[in-house]
């Protein structure tokens, strides 16, 4: 092992200076932040930020206009998922989170449609594969929200109609080449 | 007699109630204070039925999950050393707070009340030999744990503890050549003399080298960074191991007492006690020009007032001082000791009896 000693100068071996530089720095830290704490009560400079904490239920950071989020099912005008139970994502997701039952959709044209369509959370990974291999673009990821955490296993199965209500984050960039929210991809059955 | 000890008994409830509540919104200060120096938020989270007041009632939750703590004492140990150690340095802590005085003599319907517990003629003394009992809490602590990292640790702490009540002694000789008296009493008004007529005689100005040994030498006797090797909680084991629940608390709270007592000390010896700049018992006044005439009462509780501000700015600036500096290496520790402070506490004995002797 190789020890390194270095020579303290004069004036660092006396520490005095030394102390007297690093508590001006503390304090200086502590009186300006004390002073935007005491702004920030009585509503001012609300602006300057007193600390870096994001106290993370209440605030969250903003996330990036591409990132992906919790998934979401796009629905029809009428409100029924636009999901054809076709199996793909389900086959195409490497954790295996998807699980859908299918059932025979009144409509001739539709063929098949979720029965129940349940993404479980704990095993999801977040890699976007469900999102490109969907033909119909039924299962979207631009919620811009994490899982929120849950007491049972169960909370963290997001069904058909939780997924259902949920709304894109507002500007979200689907990708490089199409800026904001971007046209649909052609949906084969003209729905 | 019997309104003499209702008095004494008021002053008791007044200081230790001070110093207590102090002590323990310093555990909490101290987690927001550092917050605040690192550009963080703190504490904050502990509420009662939804208010949080800045996360004052972090003391309180911190209290409960003590005291309802399982209370283990080590089989092989001694149960009493050991449940004696912690009541001992919360006792030394607290009782150096006796013979501190917190304001002028107050004359009120006829009567003189000293503001101070006890005005012993060997405070000093009785403060350096309190500080020095200290020791003795870590020592057995760490004996009667039975256990041997603890007992090196206490080893380790008292060894530290020695070395520094030395420089720590030596540094007073100083104040007390000066002032030239060992009751704190004296010294607190021996300090609203003025050098030129405007600068203030405080212990400061008097013996500014003294001051500077005198606070590093007590910030080593609380244990506290830059010298808290005796207990650095995450890093070494320190002789209290061996202790849970209330009893760690009350070596928890005994070091929080123990800023107090030191702020406390160091205001009344070195910043002017109760002193406040350009008032004296007529009222404010500037030397050779004007007096503004105050009523006593209220100049004894401006001058208790501005007591208790400089103790809080001391407990104040102790944090500081623990969030800012590293840690020593023992053996740097010891060197720092007793080749650097040690005789320089010696030079600033021998530069005071030359100025006093000169001029």
């Amino acid at each position: 092992m190789k020890i390194v000693t270095q020579k303290l100068t004069t004036k660092e071996s006396l520490y005095f200076f030394e102390i007297a530089k690093g508590l001006w720095i503390t304090a200086r830290h502590f009186v300006k932040n004390m002073y935007f704490h005491i702004a920030h009560l009585y509503g001012k400079y609300q602006e300057v930020p007193a600390a870096v904490t994001i106290q993370y239920p209440e605030e969250k950071i903003p996330v990036s206009k591409r990132w992906r989020g919790n998934h979401r099912i796009n629905s029809r005008p009428d409100g029924s998922p636009r999901c054809v139970a076709c199996m793909l994502c389900e086959t195409v997701c490497p954790v295996q989170c998807i699980h859908i039952i299918a059932g025979e959709h009144p409509d001739p044209n539709i063929e098949k449609y979720p029965v129940s369509f349940d993404v479980d959370v704990t095993r999801c990974c977040w890699c976007g594969m469900c999102e490109e291999a969907c033909p119909v673009d039924a299962i979207y990821m631009d919620t811009g929200k994490t899982p929120e955490p849950g007491y049972s296993r169960e909370d963290l199965v997001y069904h058909k109609e939780q997924l259902l209500k949920e709304t894109p984050l507002p500007n979200y960039q689907r990708s490089l080449n199409t800026p904001g929210q971007g046209p649909m991809k052609a949906n084969p059955m003209g729905l | 007699m019997y309104l003499d000890i209702i008095i004494t008994l008021i002053k008791i409830a007044i200081v230790f109630g001070f110093v207590l509540n102090v002590a323990a919104i310093l555990s909490w200060a101290e987690r927001k204070q550092s917050a605040v120096m690192q550009d963080r938020i703190g504490a904050n989270r502990a509420d009662v039925l939804g208010f949080r007041i800045f996360g004052l009632f972090h003391p309180i939750a911190d209290t409960i999950k003590m005291l309802t703590k399982e209370d283990w004492v080590p089989p092989a140990g001694d149960a009493f050393v050991h449940t004696m150690a912690p009541f001992l340095a919360l006792f030394t802590a607290l009782v150096v707070f006796a013979v501190i005085p917190f304001g002028d003599t107050l004359h009120i319907a006829g009567r003189d009340i000293p503001l101070q517990i006890a005005d012993l003629n060997v405070g000093i003394l009785f403060i350096v030999a309190f500080g020095g009992l200290g020791f003795y809490s870590v020592v057995l602590a760490g004996w009667s744990s039975e256990n041997k990292y603890s007992l090196l640790g206490s080893l380790r702490a008292a060894a530290q503890l020695i070395s520094y009540e030395l420089a720590l002694g030596l540094s007073i000789v100083g104040i007390v050549m000066v002032y030239g008296s060992i009751e704190l009493d004296d010294i607190a008004r021996a300090q609203g003399q003025y050098i030129l007529g405007f600068i203030p005689y405080w212990g400061i100005i008097a013996q500014p080298l003294g001051f500077l040994l005198f606070f590093t030498a007590a910030v080593a006797e609380t244990k506290r960074v830059p010298f808290d090797l005796p207990e650095s909680e995450s890093e070494i084991i320190g002789y209290f191991t061996e202790y849970s629940g209330m009893k760690f608390g009350a070596f928890w709270m005994g070091e929080f007492i123990e800023v107090v007592a030191v702020a406390g000390v160091v205001t009344a010896l070195y910043f002017g006690g109760w002193q406040i700049p350009f008032v004296n018992n007529q009222g404010i006044f500037f030397p050779g020009l004007f007096t503004i005439p105050l009523p006593h009462v209220l100049i004894v509780l401006l001058q208790v007032a501005a007591f208790g501000l400089k103790v809080l700015f001391f407990c104040w600036f102790m944090l500081l001082v623990r969030w800012t500096l590293p840690r020593f290496r023992y053996d740097q520790l010891m060197a720092f000791g007793w080749k650097f402070m040690v005789p320089l506490a010696l030079l600033n004995i021998l530069v005071t009896g030359l100025f006093m002797y000169v001029f």
